[in-house]
């Protein structure tokens, strides 16, 4: 079994973002990345079919040279391979990412393509449903829980109130959501024998983008709010407020 | 006359959520500014007559597709639908209507349904849209970025453009009592074959009925400040007097002591509701990254140098312990007085 893991290094959730010079981009001065949280969900769980099917694992990232520390997070929690898709400029178009995975994943011809559900930063939550268009594998994205059977593909995919449960066929790509597993903490050991592997790059086969960010801002901000400060003996007032005034109740 | 406008709704059983009449509503508003015409397309069971509603907000021209003829293309039963058949539909119907802008809905259906039609009308994409600009011959479409932290301006720069739209932000907004023309598609016309079903919905299983966070339009969400999993019940007994969902913090979540389902923040879910009331949450920037944009935050905290109270509208200094029960008893007596 070939499983590929789609990987993105985004800004850490912790991040208090600041609006670059040019007004289109996040000021990265001082921003400390981190492999997407949807994504180590993907990566555990390539690797435990590594441990339990002897699967063979690819982590592929698209990006400039940076990214690439997204694979390398991904070696330390166990994958065995790595690949940077290299573009001279970081690409924002989801579509653009989405052509340049599907070219690589239409060669590599695996049986199982994993990536989280969507990335933090851009939260486009779109990859899954571009990439089987493209490839013509079938997806289900935000899945919590995945069964492979031989041939068979059992997911339920979290949806408003509930769960869907969809089966479809091998190959797949796979959308991860958290409950589908507990990512794994890299030890000291994976984490000496990660430094030891290289990543493959090679060169971006699609380059053109369908949106592109004109202005970018930080959202507005709001008035002083009325914080009353006696406890419980303020709630009377806090309803009235919120029956007249802001009309909500 | 430029190209049309498409709205594409879900039905269930004659239903339609609020979501569906804020797509509508913006799908009619795009049309009048482009001077062009909006039409909806429909995939429902027992919804033809009621899509005839449509009509008061704007839309004369409604496409219903039977979904039980459409599922019948696949050779496969008992199932509930296909989402690959789904997005086949829209893009063959979008082909065939001379639509080159199409409307969705954010919620989970949406989301993941437009993506496949961008990708086949080779149109540009802008998911979870808050604002949508025609700016001469040029469209821009504003969206949150990392959780709402920053705000874009996205250019669309593809003839054709798939947008999916925030629920709770745009306004519906009901024109007149006029009803819609409803026609009946076929969906085999449109090309649909068996292979169109890849991927199929075998159930879905509703875990108890309770009102999602994603879709509420009030929510009352705990934090680490209640202490344990057991006095969450404060919080769904305010929430049920509101007729609120309930939502939580990343920490409580990760303690086990609420479901994922629930968790608001960068990490969770994004929200937009009218009326957004924190307890014991302090307001981690992940936290209030997926909140902030709600029309009105009350905030309800010991700690009064707490983040949450730099962006409430509305707030009290107070234990929740003592503040809740009061909160839930004053807005009962209210609300049925």
């Amino acid at each position: 079994m070939k499983v590929i893991v789609c990987v993105s290094l985004v800004p850490d959730s912790t991040t208090k973002v600041k609006i670059a010079q040019d007004g289109k981009s996040i000021d990265e001065s001082g921003v400390q990345f981190i492999l997407n949280p949807y994504d180590e969900f993907a990566v555990e769980e390539a690797v435990s079919l590594k441990e339990k099917l002897n699967a063979e694992t690819l982590a592929v990232t698209v990006g400039t040279d940076k990214a690439t520390e997204a694979v390398k997070k991904a070696f330390q929690m166990g994958i065995e391979n790595g690949v940077l898709i290299k573009t001279d400029n970081e690409i924002v178009d989801t579509y653009s990412v989405a052509k340049n995975l599907a070219d690589f994943i239409n060669e590599q011809k695996p049986d199982l393509v994993l990536l989280g559900k969507q990335s933090i930063d851009f939260d486009s939550s779109a990859l899954p449903s571009m990439l089987s268009e493209l490839t013509g594998i079938p997806s289900v994205n935000v899945v919590v829980k995945l069964t492979i059977g031989d041939n068979k593909v059992t997911a339920e995919k979290e949806i408003e109130g509930g769960q869907e449960i969809i089966s479809t066929t091998l190959p797949v790509i796979i959308g991860t959501q958290k409950g589908i597993n507990t990512p794994r903490y890299p030890n000291l050991k994976s984490i000496m024998a990660a430094k030891k592997k290289n990543v493959e790059t090679r060169h971006s086969t699609y380059n053109e983008n369908a949106t592109e960010i004109i202005k970018m801002e930080l959202p507005p901000i709001k008035g002083k709010g009325k914080i009353l400060t006696d406890g419980a003996n303020s709630v009377p007032e806090l309803v009235k407020l919120l029956r007249e005034e802001a009309k909500v109740i | 006359m430029s190209k049309k406008v498409l709205a594409f709704i879900d039905a269930k059983d004659g239903k339609f959520k609020n979501p569906a009449l804020e797509v509508l509503t913006e799908a009619n508003k795009l049309a009048s500014l482009l001077n062009t015409e909006s039409i909806a397309l429909v995939i429902g069971n027992n919804s033809e007559e009621s899509s005839k509603s449509f009509g008061n907000y704007g839309i004369k021209n409604v496409h219903y597709i039977d979904l039980t003829k459409l599922n019948s293309i696949s050779g496969k039963s008992n199932f509930s639908y296909s989402h690959s058949a789904f997005s086949k539909v829209i893009s063959e119907f979008a082909k065939a209507n001379d639509c080159n802008i199409i409307l969705l809905s954010a919620n989970s259906l949406g989301k993941d349904l437009a993506p496949r039609v961008a990708v086949n009308l080779s149109a540009s994409y802008c998911p979870d849209c808050t604002a949508i600009k025609i700016d001469g011959d040029k469209l821009v479409a504003t969206r949150p970025l990392f959780a709402g932290k920053s705000i874009a301006d996205l250019l669309l720069k593809n003839e054709t453009k798939v947008i999916t739209l925030r629920p709770n932000v745009f306004k519906v907004e009901k024109l007149s009592d006029e009803e819609a023309t409803v026609i009946s598609v076929d969906p085999v016309s449109l090309g649909i074959t068996e292979s169109d079903f890849s991927v199929i919905v075998n159930d879905v299983v509703i875990s108890s009925g309770k009102l999602d966070v994603a879709e509420a339009d009030r929510i009352v969400s705990g934090g680490r400040g209640l202490r344990s999993q057991e006095n969450f019940n404060l919080i769904e007994e305010l929430a049920e007097v509101l007729g609120a969902a309930t939502g939580a913090s990343r920490a409580v979540v990760d303690a086990g002591w609420r479901p994922h389902s629930e968790q608001v923040g960068q990490t969770g879910k994004t929200v937009s509701p009218s009326l957004y009331i924190a307890c014991g949450i302090s307001g981690a920037i992940q936290h209030l990254a997926g909140m902030s944009s709600s029309k009105c935050i009350v905030a309800i905290n010991k700690d009064k140098d707490a983040p949450i109270f730099q962006i409430a509208d509305y707030g009290i200094v107070g234990d929740v312990f003592d503040v809740l029960p009061a909160l839930t008893k004053e807005i009962k007596s209210v609300v049925s007085s």
